[in-house]
């Protein structure tokens, strides 16, 4: 092999504190390097042109330069290789900024580790082989999980894009926690107005497939060709039948179905259309409180039912799609605030969450927009929330911020100063974060504009006194202690991932955080990625997030998308398994052990088993290397040989085996 | 750093390039001081990490190796770590077998984003080493001893152990 080196200054951080020219010369010796200079930044036009003259002129076939990390440049110069006509392969880095001249002062002590340094790497690449990457087709369609806005967002987006879109939602309607708000900061529109569109454009647009009471089953295959199995849950009613009239919801005698939609604050018939705006607008039956479904009898819907769609044998439906890339925007959900001793524990009714609060708000809520307690119906003339319930608080393991409650909390005051003229709000907070467009004067004008009581501190505890609710705590700016007789109490609960967003993680093997949101793959430059190549992050599914947030993520991920499926084909990472089958003796370990199904077994010609990798598939961990008693499998330019001679390198041999004779 | 002050000892870090090579990257940014006695090699996963490497660079002379992967339950590869800990974990409890003092070799979970960790964990490793210091010449079977360890098994299936 005739291998160049190049050493870069990198300005001055490296050469500061490393002989870049010492180590050059050093590596003249090494075998095989046949060319070793050093350059002021390998990474800029004139270096990168200095590495394609050197190739040229030296007829190198290998090319190892030392400067960053290869985390940053090793693209770069891959493609500097590659077009100086080599493999793209046949090329090596050695870290001597971030590992060497960075963290060592010692400019003798660092360009001894540069030059080992720069001596593994050539011994590694040595053994590098050019690998070429594989082709593949890709499947020109997308999957969206949840329905929320940013869901909707993502689904549009691509849609508009012109790729097909399945839309994945486990509730009845799409629209998720943003169909369910009264009104949305800081403008004060009207939520249902602003998003009802753009749930209407999703149930008209040609390219979009939505399923609405559905589950992903099960997800296999990979970037471009994923296959995934949706369940529809047995709804009871035929959809493609049912106009969304309402008349079975008005005549069905059980009416005392769990309502999700409103927060369980009141019941919802068993037929039942979650609200009016709903996409798709059909009615579907729960059969946990249908009579007909318990009993075997009744059968009233179905009997006045126009269109006759009322099935009351419906099973759950399985429906396979293959899809290229997969959009996951499962938001989230609230925390559960009964850990809380101080707050009651669900003990006083009129005790409720933000969420409720809003619904009680909405015009299209359980109260028809007035604002009536849920105790006895009665109007509250003095309000209390209490925010920070569960956001940043250890002791329930909810360290973070949960982002957007100091502005939703502040445009509840609003409302309620709207809704009740004579009323009077009371804020419990920590600190006011209202970073974002316009978010400061708003919560300023929910204080002087609405009058607003702010009380910096926390509430030790809530009794009831008559028919009011005692709110104690203490006022850390003033010193002293609190006490407010309020008639309601709002909690700003903090958010958390939404149930089941473990179990859709696993199936997609998008990883969680320790609270349960998805890991992007990068938190600064690939904020929707994941590190599962074609599924992208939306929304709050990722971490806190607000309506804007969720929404240019959508976009976002839609982006990412549609740039993924413009390609015919794509290439995939040849830093694969490879089987070298005389080796192979079929035992299987490698499959039980690959964490992403790449290897199968299969028969030889013989009839013997011999294990095969999925090149597509496989991601390049090496699992199967180390738990091969073989030998037989090697991560490619990752292989034993490869990593022993950096050992070597580092570790000449020094005691001599005395095979005594 | 106390460790410089001293001669060089020869540590080997194998490290995962997610999490890691990518908390050493991060230090480096940060510009955490570290003694310079470690040399860094890159693999893609901790899982990817053969002992036959720990135990080859051991043999071959070097004083310590540190293997640092992502922290359980946060593997790039979903579930590499928990291989990688079964193993060293295992290699751990044998290196006392074959002579190597196994406080020679440790593993640990440093994330992409723990620069400051990473610093102390080199930092914390290589004084562990100095205060070794210098692994000793592995020559525990002196040749005529080898000749006794090799005469049974020389002897083949005849003799007592392989009964």
């Amino acid at each position: 092999m005739r291998i160049g080196v190049f050493i870069c200054h990198c300005g001055s951080n490296i050469a500061g504190t490393v002989d870049v020219r010492a180590v050059a010369q050093a590596a003249k010796g090494f075998a095989d390097v046949v060319y070793a200079s050093d350059t002021m930044y390998a990474c800029s036009e004139p270096g990168q042109e200095g590495i394609i003259q050197a190739v040229r002129e030296h007829n190198l076939d290998g090319v190892v330069v030392a400067s960053c990390t290869p985390r940053m440049h090793e693209p770069t110069f891959r493609r500097t290789v590659e077009r100086a006509g080599l493999n793209r392969y046949c090329f090596e880095m050695a870290n001597i900024r971030e590992h060497v001249s960075w963290i060592g002062k010692d400019t003798e002590r660092n360009t001894i580790k540069a030059t080992e340094l720069v001596r593994m790497a050539v011994e590694k690449l040595r053994r590098n082989r050019p690998l070429t990457p594989k082709r593949f087709d890709v499947t020109k369609r997308v999957l969206v999980v949840g329905g929320g806005v940013a869901g909707i967002q993502a689904a549009l987006d691509c849609a508009e894009g012109g790729q097909e879109v399945v839309l994945v939602e486990r509730e009845q309607s799409i629209g998720g926690k943003m169909a369910k708000l009264d009104k949305t900061f800081p403008t004060i529109d009207c939520s249902s107005c602003v998003l009802g569109p753009k749930m209407v454009d999703v149930a008209q647009h040609p390219k979009i497939t939505l399923h609405t009471m559905a589950e992903v089953e099960s997800v296999s295959g990979y970037v471009g060709n994923f296959q995934v199995t949706i369940r529809k849950k047995a709804r009871f009613v035929d959809w493609e039948k049912c106009t969304g009239c309402g008349l079975c919801m008005e005549k069905c005698p059980s009416r005392k179905a769990p309502d999700p939609f409103n927060e369980y604050l009141c019941t919802a018939p068993t037929i039942n259309i979650p609200f009016p705006q709903a996409i798709p607008k059909k009615a579907a039956i729960n059969p946990e409180t249908c009579i007909m479904k318990q009993k075997g009898k009744c059968g009233l819907c179905a009997k006045i039912c126009p269109v006759k769609c009322i099935d009351f044998d419906q099973q759950d439906e399985l429906v396979t799609v293959d899809v290229g890339a997969i959009v996951v925007a499962t938001g989230y959900d609230l925390f559960d605030w009964h850990k809380y001793p101080q707050y009651g524990q669900g003990r006083y009714p009129d005790v409720i969450t933000s969420l409720q609060y809003e619904r009680l708000l909405s015009a299209s809520g359980p109260t028809g927009g007035h604002i009536k307690r849920p105790s006895d119906g009665k109007e509250p003339k003095t309000v209390v929330f209490i925010q920070c319930v569960g956001s940043r608080d250890r002791s329930v393991d909810r360290p973070y911020c949960s982002g957007f409650c100091c502005m939703y909390t502040a445009k509840q005051a609003i409302l309620t100063k709207d809704h009740i003229p004579d009323s009077q709000s009371y804020v419990f907070y920590m600190d006011i974060r209202s970073p974002g467009k316009a978010y400061d004067e708003f919560t300023r004008r929910a204080m002087e504009e609405y009058g607003a009581q702010y009380v910096r501190g926390r509430v030790a505890m809530i009794y009831p006194k008559g028919d009011q609710l005692i709110v104690r705590g203490a006022d850390t700016l003033a010193g002293t202690q609190v006490e407010v007789a309020a008639d309601l109490v709002v909690l700003a609960v903090g958010v958390e991932a939404a149930r089941g967003a473990a179990v859709l993680g696993e199936k997609l093997r998008v990883v969680p955080d320790q609270y349960g949101f998805f890991v992007e793959s990068h938190p600064k430059l690939r904020p929707v990625e994941t590190n599962t190549a074609g599924v992208f992050l939306a929304g709050a599914c990722q971490g806190p997030k607000d309506i804007p947030a969720s929404v240019a993520q959508g976009s976002a991920a839609a982006a990412k998308v549609l740039a993924l499926l413009v390609k015919d084909q794509l290439e995939s990472d040849p830093q694969v398994s490879r089987v070298t089958p005389a080796r192979c003796v079929g035992c299987g370990k490698c499959v039980q052990t690959c964490p992403f199904g790449a290897i199968k077994l299969v028969e030889d010609r013989f009839g013997n088993p011999k294990a095969e990798v999925v090149e597509t598939v496989c991601q390049g961990c090496g699992i199967c290397t180390v738990t091969c008693p073989q030998g037989a499998i090697q991560l490619e330019h990752f292989t034993d040989n490869q990593i022993l001679a950096e050992v070597q390198a580092l570790c000449p041999p020094r005691i001599r085996v005395n095979y005594a004779s | 750093m106390s460790a410089s002050d001293s001669r060089e000892l020869r540590i080997v870090g194998f490290l995962c390039n997610w999490c890691s090579y990518g908390g050493a990257d991060t230090a480096g940014v940060a510009r955490f001081a570290q003694p310079t006695d470690l040399r860094i090699i890159r693999v893609p996963c901790s899982g990817r990490i053969d002992p036959l490497f720990i135990v080859r660079a051991l043999v071959n002379g070097a004083d310590g190796v540190l293997v640092s992967g992502c922290h359980p339950r946060d593997c790039h590869y979903a579930e590499g770590n928990f291989y990688a800990r079964r193993r060293l974990e295992t290699l751990k409890r044998f290196l006392d077998a074959t002579g190597i003092d196994p406080a020679r070799f440790e593993y640990t979970w440093v994330s992409a984003s723990e620069g400051q960790r990473w610093q102390h964990v080199v930092t914390e490793f290589t004084r562990r080493i100095h205060a070794l210091g210098p692994a000793p010449l592995l020559r525990h079977v002196s040749d005529g001893a080898w000749f006794d360890a090799a005469a049974p098994a020389a002897a083949g299936p005849a003799c007592p152990c392989h009964g």
